[in-house]
């Protein structure tokens, strides 16, 4: 029987296999997952914004992209992951409201999955796949045993990444 | 120094409280006008909480939810969202609309329209509360709605409180209309520096 950790809003887990990472009703936020096939170890990150370089109170490391993926990657080390071998899955970064799309809010969808991929990009993670954009929420599961991605929305269908 | 919502005392609470019957009473006016019914309305609740436990006070982050926001400029700025729950919202619509009260179909453009409507009603009378209370200028935005699962709507203000703190006001309204309840619920998410604003125009801090 697998074990469902349920990963909140800016928080973050890791596990070893067998397991099923979940977060749901992810909007503008967006859920990092990254996995190891050799020694099945998971992680999956709630990521709200895109940097804690630029707010005021940047006291949770899971809420912010530049430091959630780091602190994410070490956590699945030390769970005995092989960095060399881990890679991402993206989903999420929607734009829930259609209006004032020119301000920092509106398009902080776009800019969290940005900011997400420049920091796997500079951790040299490569991404599989991602299901990122659009305009209606995602729940995700991430499966410990082959590192799928399930993706549920209401009204958007169901999708395996 | 500056304020966090969660620093707010149970003075301060009581008189976003009261702000929040006034703006209601205003609201339920409004709103008995658009329907030409008696339409009476409560706050039962009023609360700081962690963002992370909206959800889980709306039954879940995956609960199908109608969301109406507004964003506020003037001598505050932040945000107001109305959120109602999905089948609440359907009796809402047949109320308005005439419907019978059971009925579940699809929101349609009209629909839709009508709800952000009732949001921007809603909104518009607890924030001209808080207006002509404390002296400030609020101007609300043209609304937007979007119908989906909670936590995703909920993300949007969460986003813009998480750059600052981890709190947000949230006001829980009961409307009833005859013996139809429907319960609605605001989340206020005024910028941190336009709490303290509030809060010494309203007089309760320094």
């Amino acid at each position: 029987m697998e074990n469902i950790i349920k990963v909140g809003m800016a928080d973050l887990q890791t596990s070893c296999h067998p397991t099923i990472l979940t977060t749901l009703g992810l909007g503008s936020c967006v859920g990092v997952a990254l996995y190891d096939p050799v020694t099945k170890v998971s992680g999956l990150a709630h990521i709200m914004l895109p940097s804690s370089l630029q707010a005021r109170n940047n006291s949770n490391i899971a809420k912010f992209a530049d430091t959630a993926v780091t602190k994410l990657l070490e956590d699945m080390i030390k769970l005995g992951a092989r960095r060399e071998s881990i890679s991402a899955k993206l989903a999420g970064g929607a734009q829930m409201f259609a209006f004032n799309q020119s301000t920092d809010l509106m398009r902080i969808g776009q800019r969290n999955v940005a900011a997400s991929k420049e920091k796997l990009a500079e951790l040299k993670i490569p991404i599989l796949a991602e299901d990122t954009g659009g305009n209606y929420g995602r729940t995700i599961e991430l499966y410990s045993n082959d590192g799928k991605l399930l993706i549920k929305t209401i009204g958007h269908g169901v999708k395996q990444i | 120094m500056s304020m966090e919502i969660n620093d707010l005392n149970n003075l301060q609470l009581d008189v976003l409280r009261e702000i929040g019957n006034i703006g209601a009473g205003n609201a339920a006016t409004a709103l008995a006008k658009m329907l030409n019914k008696k339409v009476d309305m409560d706050v039962p609740k009023i609360k700081v909480m962690e963002f992370k436990d909206i959800s889980d006070a709306l039954n879940g982050a995956e609960t199908l939810v109608v969301g109406v926001l507004l964003s506020v400029t003037g001598d505050i700025t932040g945000n107001m969202m109305f959120i109602l729950e999905y089948n609440a919202a359907h009796i809402l619509v047949n109320i308005l609309m005439g419907r019978p009260l059971d009925l579940q179909e699809d929101f349609n453009e009209i629909d839709l329209s009508a709800l952000k409507e009732v949001g921007n009603i809603l909104s518009g009378s607890y924030l001209s509360a808080l207006a002509s209370l404390t002296g400030l200028r609020i101007l609300p935005s043209v609304p937007d709605i979007a119908v989906d699962m909670a936590g995703a709507i909920l993300s949007v203000p969460a986003i813009e409180f998480g750059k600052v703190g981890d709190n947000v006001l949230y006001i829980e309204t009961e409307f009833s209309e005859g013996s139809t309840k429907v319960v609605g619920d605001f989340v206020l998410i005024p910028d941190l520096e336009s709490y303290e604003t509030l809060l010494k125009a309203l007089g309760v801090v320094s």
